[in-house]
C-alpha cells in the first residue's frame, strides 16, 4: 500500500518535472540557470561535492539550479539535449562513459557552457573538463598512514581501476612510502561504484592478511574498520563523524573554485573550453587534507602541515601516476 | 602456493563464504519455489532491491529489525502478486513480465527512497543485524567463527532451506506445488486449483527473494544504496539450474558461490602483481557458469515451466 501511493505520486511528479522542463527557458531572471546531470544519486561521495558548491552557488543567487540523478550513461545524450534546449546556460556533470558522444553534443549547443568530469582534454570553444584532482592531500593522507601503521601492511580497496582513482592510490602509496618505506599494500578493485557489502568483504580479507590500515576509496571500507577495531584513512568527503575513532586522516575534494570560476566565466561572458583540473588543486582551494589530532600524533600532524606548506608554495609537486596499482609482492 | 593452501585453513574465508551465500540462498530458494510451480520469476532483482530498501526504510523509521523483515517480506509478495496476476491469471508471457518487474521495482525502490530523503548528504544508517554471540557456542575454535558468530539473518536462511525441503519433500502441500509445475491439468483433474498453487508459490517465492535484498542492507551494510543489489538476483535464477529444482543443491550452490567470491577477494589483494585483477572479479562467473554446463545437462526442468495453464484448455 505504501509503494502504491508512491507510484500515484511517482507519476504526478514525473508530469511535474516534464511540465517544468518545458517551461524552463520562458522563466526569466538574472540568475545563471545552471543544470547538472549525474549518473548516480547526490549521495554519491564524488558527485555530491558538485551537487554541494552548486547548491551553494545557488543559496548565494548566482544560479538557479536544477538537476537530473541517477541518469544512465544511455540516456545522457538526450538529458544534455533536453537542459540545453530548455534554456540552461551551464550544464555541469561527468561523462566518463560517453566522451565522445558528449562533446559532439556540445558543438550542437554553441551558446551553451559545458563544463564535465572527463578524462580527456577540453573540446571545441564551450566544452570544459574537470576532475577530481586530490592526489595532494591523498599524498599527505599516505603520510599519516604511513606513519600510523604497525604491521606495515595498508590495504586498499577501489572501485574501478580508472585514471581517476589510480591516480590518488599512487600519490597515497607515495606519501606512506616517504616517511615508511618498508610499507607493503595491498590493492583491491570491485569493479563497482556501489556495493558496500562486497566492499566490506575485501576490506574483512585485507585485515585478515595483516592490514591494520585501509584505504576507503569507496562506501563499506570504514564500516568494516570500525567492526574489526582498526584505523581508516577518508577519501572525497570527511566521513569522520560516521565513523568515530576510526578516521586518521581524510583527502577532501572541494568544488566550489571550479564552479565558481565557471560560473563567473559565463556571466561575463568569456566562457571557453578549457582544463578546470588545477582549480581542484589545492593552491586553489579544491583539495584539502583534514587529519583528526585525537588520533594523530602531533609529530606527524606537524609533518604533514610542513609538506602541505611546501605543496602550496610549489617548493614540492606530488607525481601524477594513472596506473593501475598493485598489490606489492 | 603456501597463501592459496592457508586460505583454505582460515576460519575467515569460511566465514566470508557463508556471510556471501547468504542473500543468494534467499533468492535462489525464492525462484526454487516459483519455478518449481511453473512460473519463470525475472523479477528476482527489482524484488532484492525492493526488499532492500523497504526493510532498512522500516527499520530506520522505528520498526525494529524483524518488523523490517517483515514489511520486506510483504513488499516482495506485492511484486510477487504482481507478477502472478500477469503471468499465472492472465497467462502473459513471463519473461517480459518479470523483466518488467525488476524495471518496476528497482524505479520504484529509488523513487520512494528519494521522495522519503530528498535531501540527505549520505544515506542514514540503522543499526543492523550484529553477529551472534552465543555462550560455549560462538568461542569454539573455527565453528565458532564461521558458524556461531553470523547474523540471524543468516540462521534465518538455513532455517528456510529447511523449511522449503520440508514443505516441498513431506507435505500434500508440495507434492501439489511439484506436481502443478509438471502438468497442471494433473492437479487440475484431482479438483485442486492450479491458479492459487502458483499464485502462493510465486508470491511467497517473491516474499523470499525480499529477503536476500534485506540481508544486504540490515544485516551485511547498514544502510541502502542504489544499485547496491549488483546482480545478485540474477545470479540466483542460474544457481536455481545448477541446483536442479532441490533445496539441498541450493544451498551447496549458493555456499559454492560465497566460496569462489571470497576466494576472489583474496587471490585478488594477493596475486594482483601478477594476475590482473580482473581475471579474479571474472572468476566466480566463469566457475559458476562451468559448473552449471556439468551440472544442467542432466537437469529435470519442470515440465511445465513458461507455461501459462487455462481452466478448460487443453
Amino acid at each position: 500500500m505504501f509503494l502504491n501511493k508512491l507510484t500515484r505520486r511517482c507519476m504526478i511528479a514525473g508530469v511535474a518535472i516534464a511540465a517544468t522542463l518545458g517551461t524552463a527557458g520562458m522563466a526569466a531572471a538574472e540568475a545563471i540557470k545552471v543544470a547538472a546531470i549525474y549518473t548516480l544519486p547526490v549521495e554519491q561521495q564524488w558527485i555530491s561535492r558538485i551537487h554541494i558548491a552548486l547548491n551553494a552557488a545557488a543559496a548565494r543567487g548566482d544560479i538557479e539550479y536544477t538537476f537530473s540523478e541517477n541518469v544512465a550513461n544511455t540516456d545522457y545524450e538526450r538529458v544534455m539535449r533536453e537542459y540545453a534546449e530548455g534554456g540552461q546556460k551551464l550544464i555541469v556533470g561527468e561523462v566518463f562513459g560517453l566522451e565522445r558522444a558528449a562533446r559532439k553534443v556540445a558543438k550542437d549547443y554553441p551558446d551553451t557552457a559545458f563544463l564535465m568530469g572527463s578524462s580527456f582534454a577540453p573540446d571545441g570553444d564551450n566544452f570544459s573538463v574537470f576532475d577530481n584532482w586530490i592526489h595532494e592531500p591523498s599524498y599527505l593522507s599516505g603520510i599519516v598512514a604511513g606513519s600510523a601503521t604497525k604491521s606495515n601492511v595498508i590495504g586498499m580497496v577501489g572501485g574501478f581501476a580508472i585514471p581517476e582513482v589510480n591516480r590518488l592510490m599512487h600519490a597515497f602509496m607515495e606519501g606512506a612510502r616517504s616517511v615508511n618505506p618498508d610499507v607493503k599494500f595491498l590493492v583491491n578493485f570491485l569493479d563497482s561504484w556501489y556495493d558496500p557489502p562486497k566492499a566490506k568483504e575485501s576490506a574483512f580479507a585485507m585485515m585478515d592478511a595483516g592490514a591494520d590500515i585501509m584505504y576507503a576509496e569507496r562506501f563499506g571500507v570504514s564500516d568494516a574498520a570500525v567492526e574489526r577495531g582498526v584505523k581508516a584513512i577518508g577519501n572525497v568527503i570527511d566521513t569522520s563523524g560516521d565513523y568515530p575513532n576510526t578516521i586518521l586522516s581524510s583527502a577532501l575534494w572541494h568544488m566550489e573554485a571550479t564552479i565558481d570560476t565557471a560560473i563567473a566565466a559565463v556571466a561575463n561572458g568569456s566562457y571557453k573550453a578549457d582544463d578546470y583540473g588545477q582549480y581542484s588543486f589545492m593552491a586553489h582551494g579544491g583539495g584539502s587534507v583534514v587529519v583528526d589530532s585525537a588520533l594523530v600524533p602531533a609529530d606527524v600532524v606537524a609533518k604533514v602541515a610542513a609538506v602541505e606548506a611546501d605543496i602550496k608554495s610549489g617548493k614540492f609537486t606530488v607525481a601524477v601516476n594513472d596506473d593501475a596499482p598493485v598489490s606489492d609482492k | 602456493m603456501m597463501d592459496f593452501v592457508n586460505i583454505f585453513l582460515s576460519d575467515s574465508f569460511w566465514a566470508a563464504s557463508l556471510r556471501i551465500a547468504t542473500p543468494l540462498i534467499f533468492g535462489v530458494l525464492g525462484a526454487l519455489l516459483c519455478e518449481r510451480s511453473g512460473v519463470l520469476n525475472l523479477g528476482i532483482e527489482g524484488i532484492f532491491v525492493v526488499g532492500a530498501m523497504t526493510g532498512w526504510m522500516a527499520v530506520w523509521l522505528g520498526m525494529g529489525l524483524w518488523g523490517g523483515i517483515v514489511v520486506a517480506a510483504l513488499s516482495g509478495a506485492l511484486f510477487g502478486l504482481f507478477h502472478g496476476i500477469l503471468t499465472v491469471i492472465f497467462g502473459l508471457s513471463q519473461h517480459v513480465s518479470g523483466l518488467g518487474i525488476t524495471l518496476f521495482g528497482t524505479s520504484a525502490a529509488s523513487f520512494a527512497y528519494r521522495t522519503a530523503l530528498p535531501q540527505v548528504s549520505s544515506p542514514p544508517r540503522i543499526e543492523p543485524f550484529r553477529a551472534l554471540d552465543i555462550p560455549i557456542l560462538s568461542d569454539l575454535p573455527f565453528i565458532g567463527p564461521v558458524l556461531f558468530q553470523q547474523t540471524a539473518m543468516t540462521w534465518l536462511a538455513l532455517f528456510m532451506v529447511a523449511l522449503v525441503w520440508w514443505v516441498m519433500e513431506k507435505t500434500a502441500l508440495g507434492v501439489a506445488i511439484k506436481a502443478v509445475g509438471d502438468n497442471p491439468d494433473a492437479v487440475n483433474a484431482q479438483g485442486l486449483s492450479v491458479i492459487k498453487l502458483r499464485m502462493g508459490s510465486v508470491i511467497a517465492g517473491s516474499a523470499l527473494m525480499a529477503l536476500g535484498g534485506a540481508f544486504l542492507t540490515m544485516s551485511a551494510f547498514d544502510a541502502f544504496f542504489f544499485g547496491m543489489v549488483n546482480g545478485r538476483g540474477w545470479i540466483c535464477i542460474a544457481l536455481v539450474i545448477f541446483a536442479s529444482w532441490q533445496p539441498g543443491k541450493a544451498l551447496m550452490g549458493a555456499l559454492l558461490f560465497g566460496m569462489f567470491d571470497a576466494l576472489q577477494v583474496r587471490l585478488q589483494t594477493q596475486a594482483g602483481a601478477v594476475i590482473p585483477g580482473q581475471i579474479f572479479l571474472m572468476a566466480p562467473y566463469v566457475l559458476s557458469i562451468i559448473a552449471l554446463v556439468i551440472v544442467a545437462r542432466k537437469a529435470d526442468y519442470p515440465r511445465a515451466l513458461l507455461t501459462p495453464w487455462f481452466k478448460g484448455q487443453r
